[in-house]
C-alpha cells in the first residue's frame, strides 16, 4: 500500500518536472513564426496609400477578421496586412479557427459578430445574409472587383441582387498530380487530351502499374473529392451552360448528361486495372483520407493523382514541386476543344458594419496592392483570382500556373458546385451517395437519382 | 500488489448477525480478489491502454512514417525523433507558454468558484430548515439534463449586451453554470451523511452555522471537495466548446484545447502533429489525476452510494 502511493507521488512529481521543463523551454526560445523559404518580409513593402485617405483618420482603430485559415497559413495573411497598418494606423486582429463555419453563425446570432469574415462558401454568405447581419460591399470595393476580377466571381459575392462579398483567395482544382522525374524515365508523356490521358492510363495498366491513385476521405467530410471529379468532368463532357444548369437545378440532377459524365469518372475511378496504385482495391478510395491519397506517386507506384492546387502542402517536407522536380500537376485535360475549363474554390470577405476602418479594409483587401503584398509573404500555396496579382510574385511554380489558368480570359472558370449547392446536397446527400458509389459499387443512375430525390424543395 | 487478503478478517462474533448488506460485502471482497479477477483486470488495464501507448508511439515518430504505416511497425523498424514536439511547441504564430498560462488562468477559477458556491448552498440543502428547501434542491438537480449546447447563443448574447465577452469572466462564469447543479448534489449527498449527532452536539455548544460549517464540516468534506475539484478540473482543462464559444474573439484567452484543435492546420494536412500536441496537453491533468487519484475515487463513491 505503502509503496504503490509512493510510487504514485513520484510518478505525479515526474509529471510536474516535465510540465516546468516544457514552461522552461517555452520561455528560453523566441522562435518566430512559419513561414520560410524565400518569402519576403512584410515590412519591408509598401503600398500607395493614397485609397484609404478618404475614409478619414482612422489611427487606433481595431479592425477583427475572423477565418477559417489556419496555422500555418495564417501568419502570411497576417504579415499582408501590416502595410495598410503602416498606412491607416488601425489595428487588425486576425482569428483563425477550424470551427470558423458553425462558430460564425453563433456569433453572428449573439450579436458578437467579428467586423469581417472570410467566408469559404457562397453558400454560407447566402445564410449570412438572410440573417440580416451582413452590410453590402462600399462603392470603393465594387470599383475594385469590377477592375480586377472576372464576371463570374462578382457574381459568386451576390445575393438577390446585391453585391456583398469580394473575392479574396482561390484554389484552382483541376490539377492532375504527376512525378514529372517517373514520367520521364518511362517515357510517358503529359496528356493533352481526355483522350490521351485514357490511352496513357491503358499504357500504364498493361505494364503491369497502376495510373491512378485516389482517396475520398475526410473524416464528416467524406466525398467532397469525388464531387470534384464530378464537377470537373461535367464541366468538360457536357460544357459550362449545362454545368450551371445543373447546379442551379434548372435541369434534374440525374439528367443524362450528368450521368454519362459521372459513368467517364467511374471509367477511371471504379476501374480495376487503374486504381488503386498503392492503396489497393477501388474500395480502398473510399477509406483512404484525400491528404494521403496522393502520396503513393512519390513511390512510384501510382502516376496520376487529381487533386487542387493546395494539394502541394501535403507533400512530405523536402519534396520538390516543380515542373523538373518530384512532383508536379497539368491541367486536367479537355474532352472536347483546346482549352480546359477550370474549377476552383475560394473565400469572400463579408463585412458586419460599415464603419470607415472596416470599409477601408475590405478595399485593402480587394486591391492588386494587396493580392501583390499577400503573394509575396506568401510560401507555396497561395493564389488568387485578382488578375491585378503579378505572377512573378508566386513562389510556387504550381501556383504561378493557377493563377495564369484564372488570368487567361479565355479559359472558362465555375466556382465549385458542391459549395453553390444548397447544404443539405452539397454537404450532404452528394458526399454520401457518392461514397456509395465507390465503397459499394452503388449503380450510377441510382446515386444521381437519390440524390436528386434529397434536393430540398424551394 | 493485492496480497490475498484474509476473507474472514472482521467476521463479527455471530455469523448470524450480520446483514444481508454486510454479507454481500464479504462477497464481493473475495469475488474481487480471486486470481480470476486479477486477470480480468490485467486485461481491461491493457486493453485500455494500448491505444494511448500507440499514440505515445506515434507522438515520436516521423511525419512520412505516421502518414505510410501504424504505430506498431516501430517494433521491427525504430525511427524516433522530436521533430513533431518542436513543430506543436515552437511552430506556427502562437506562443505556447501563454496558452499554458491561458488554461491555468481558466481552469482554476472554473473550479475554485463553484466549488464555493456548492459547498454553500449544499450546507444550506443539507442542514438549515426553510420553506421550499426540497422542491428547490430538485429544481437545482433537475437543471443537470439541460444540454451546455442549448444554453449556448442566449448565454453569449447575454455576456455581449453586458460587455463581458472577450475576457476570462465569460469563461469562468459559464464553466461554473454548468458544473453548479452536480456540484451541489454531490456535496449535499456528503454532507447529508454526516451523523446529525454532530452537528448537533456543536450546536448545543453554542456554534453558529459558520462555526459548524468551518470548523465540523469542512474538514469532514476534504475528500469530497478534492474528488469534486479533480472531476472539475479535468472537464474545464479538456473542454474545447466552451472556451472556443465564450473565448472567440479574443485570441488572447484561448486555451491549449483551441491551439490543439487547430494543429492538424486549414485543410487537416498536418494532422501528423494531433499526437504530440494530445501529449502536451494531457502532462497537467495526468498529474493533477495521478496526485489525487486516491480522492477521485473515494470522492465518486462518496456522493451516489449511501452507506
Amino acid at each position: 500500500m505503502t509503496m504503490r502511493a509512493r510510487g504514485r507521488r513520484n510518478a505525479a512529481l515526474a509529471g510536474g518536472l516535465g510540465v516546468a521543463m516544457v514552461l522552461a523551454g517555452c520561455g528560453a526560445s523566441e522562435t518566430s513564426g512559419g513561414g520560410g523559404g524565400d518569402t519576403a518580409d512584410a515590412a519591408d513593402l509598401s503600398i500607395d496609400c493614397a485609397p484609404y485617405e478618404e475614409f478619414g483618420d482612422l489611427e487606433g482603430q481595431t479592425v477583427s477578421v475572423y477565418t477559417s485559415i489556419v496555422d500555418p497559413e495564417d501568419q502570411p495573411q497576417i504579415d499582408s496586412y501590416v502595410p495598410f497598418e503602416e498606412c491607416t494606423g488601425v489595428d487588425v486582429q486576425y482569428e483563425g479557427s477550424r470551427e470558423f463555419e458553425a462558430q460564425l453563425v453563433v456569433r453572428v446570432q449573439s450579436g458578437n459578430a467579428p467586423d469581417i469574415a472570410f467566408i469559404p462558401q457562397p453558400g454560407l454568405l447566402a445564410t449570412l445574409v438572410g440573417t440580416g447581419a451582413v452590410v453590402p460591399a462600399p462603392e470603393q470595393v465594387v470599383a475594385n472587383v469590377d477592375e480586377y476580377w472576372d464576371e463570374s466571381w462578382k457574381t459568386y459575392g451576390t445575393v438577390d441582387g446585391t453585391f456583398y462579398a469580394a473575392p479574396l483567395g482561390a484554389n484552382a482544382k483541376s490539377f492532375v498530380w504527376y512525378s514529372p522525374s517517373a514520367f520521364e524515365d518511362a517515357g510517358y508523356e503529359v496528356p493533352q487530351t481526355w483522350d490521351e490521358m485514357v490511352a496513357l492510363s491503358d499504357q500504364i495498366a498493361e505494364s503491369g502499374g497502376k495510373p491512378w491513385c485516389a482517396g475520398i476521405g475526410s473524416g464528416d467530410a467524406t466525398g467532397w473529392p469525388a464531387t470534384d471529379w464530378l464537377e470537373d468532368v461535367v464541366l468538360r463532357s457536357a460544357g459550362p451552360e449545362v454545368y450551371d444548369q445543373w447546379v442551379n437545378h434548372e435541369i434534374p440532377f440525374n439528367d443524362p448528361q450528368i450521368v454519362e459524365a459521372l459513368d467517364l469518372v467511374g471509367g477511371i475511378l471504379k476501374n480495376p486495372d487503374y486504381v488503386n496504385g498503392g492503396l489497393g482495391e477501388v474500395q480502398s478510395i473510399a477509406s483512404t483520407e484525400f491528404g494521403d491519397a496522393g502520396l503513393p506517386i512519390l513511390d512510384g507506384s501510382c502516376f496520376m493523382h487529381r487533386q487542387a492546387s493546395f494539394y502541394q502542402a501535403n507533400w512530405p517536407e523536402g519534396t520538390e514541386v516543380a515542373e523538373d522536380g518530384d512532383v508536379f500537376a497539368f491541367p486536367l485535360p479537355p474532352i472536347e476543344g483546346e482549352s480546359a475549363p477550370v474549377l476552383g474554390g475560394g473565400e469572400f470577405t463579408a463585412a458586419f458594419n460599415d464603419e470607415p476602418a472596416v470599409q477601408a479594409f475590405q478595399t485593402y483587401l480587394s486591391s492588386a496592392d494587396w493580392a501583390n503584398v499577400k503573394a509575396q509573404v506568401s510560401g507555396p500555396g497561395w493564389v488568387s483570382a485578382n488578375t491585378g496579382l503579378d505572377v512573378e510574385n508566386l513562389v510556387s511554380p504550381i501556383d504561378q500556373l493557377a493563377a495564369e489558368q484564372f488570368q487567361d480570359p479565355n479559359a472558362v472558370f465555375r466556382f465549385d458546385g458542391s459549395d453553390l449547392m444548397p447544404g443539405e446536397i452539397g454537404a450532404g446527400a452528394l458526399w454520401t451517395e457518392l461514397t456509395n458509389w465507390i465503397a459499394n459499387d452503388k449503380p450510377t443512375q441510382q446515386v444521381l437519382t437519390d440524390v436528386e430525390n434529397a434536393w430540398p424543395a424551394a | 500488489m493485492t496480497t490475498t487478503t484474509p476473507v474472514m478478517a472482521p467476521v463479527p462474533v455471530d455469523e448470524r448477525r450480520l446483514t444481508r448488506a454486510e454479507r454481500r460485502a464479504v462477497a464481493a471482497r473475495t469475488k474481487f480478489s480471486s486470481p480470476a479477477a486479477s486477470v480480468i483486470a490485467l486485461v481491461i488495464a491493457v486493453l485500455w491502454t494500448v491505444p494511448t501507448l500507440g499514440l505515445l508511439i506515434t507522438s515520436f515518430r516521423p511525419e512520412l512514417d505516421i502518414r505510410r504505416s501504424g504505430w506498431w511497425t516501430v517494433f521491427t523498424d525504430p525511427t524516433f525523433t522530436l521533430d513533431n514536439y518542436n513543430e506543436v511547441l515552437y511552430g506556427g504564430g502562437t506562443n505556447f507558454a501563454s496558452l499554458f498560462v491561458n488554461s491555468l488562468v481558466i481552469t482554476l477559477p472554473a473550479v475554485v468558484i463553484p466549488i464555493t458556491l456548492a459547498l454553500l448552498a449544499a450546507y444550506a440543502f443539507a442542514w438549515i430548515d426553510f420553506p421550499g428547501r426540497n422542491v428547490l434542491f430538485v429544481a437545482v438537480f433537475a437543471l443537470q439534463v439541460v444540454p451546455i449546447q442549448v444554453t449556448l447563443i442566449p448565454l453569449l448574447s447575454i455576456y455581449v449586451d453586458t460587455g463581458l465577452a472577450g475576457s476570462f469572466w465569460t469563461i469562468w462564469l459559464s464553466h461554473s453554470i454548468f458544473a453548479l447543479p452536480l456540484a451541489v448534489f454531490l456535496l449535499h449527498n456528503f454532507m447529508k451523511e454526516i451523523p446529525a449527532s454532530l452537528v448537533e452536539a456543536a450546536r448545543m455548544d453554542g456554534a453558529g452555522h459558520v462555526k459548524i460549517f468551518f470548523q465540523v464540516l469542512l474538514p469532514l468534506l476534504t475528500p469530497a471537495i478534492a474528488a469534486f475539484g479533480v472531476f472539475q478540473f479535468l472537464w474545464v482543462w479538456n473542454d474545447l466548446l466552451v472556451a472556443l464559444t465564450f473565448a472567440g474573439g479574443a485570441p488572447d484567452v484561448v486555451p491549449l484545447t483551441v491551439r490543439v484543435a487547430e494543429l492538424a492546420g486549414t485543410r487537416g494536412s498536418d494532422w501528423y502533429l494531433l499526437a504530440a500536441g494530445a501529449f502536451v496537453s494531457i502532462v497537467l491533468p495526468l498529474v493533477v489525476f495521478l496526485g489525487l487519484q486516491r480522492y477521485f475515487v473515494r470522492g465518486l463513491l462518496a456522493g451516489s452510494v449511501k452507506g
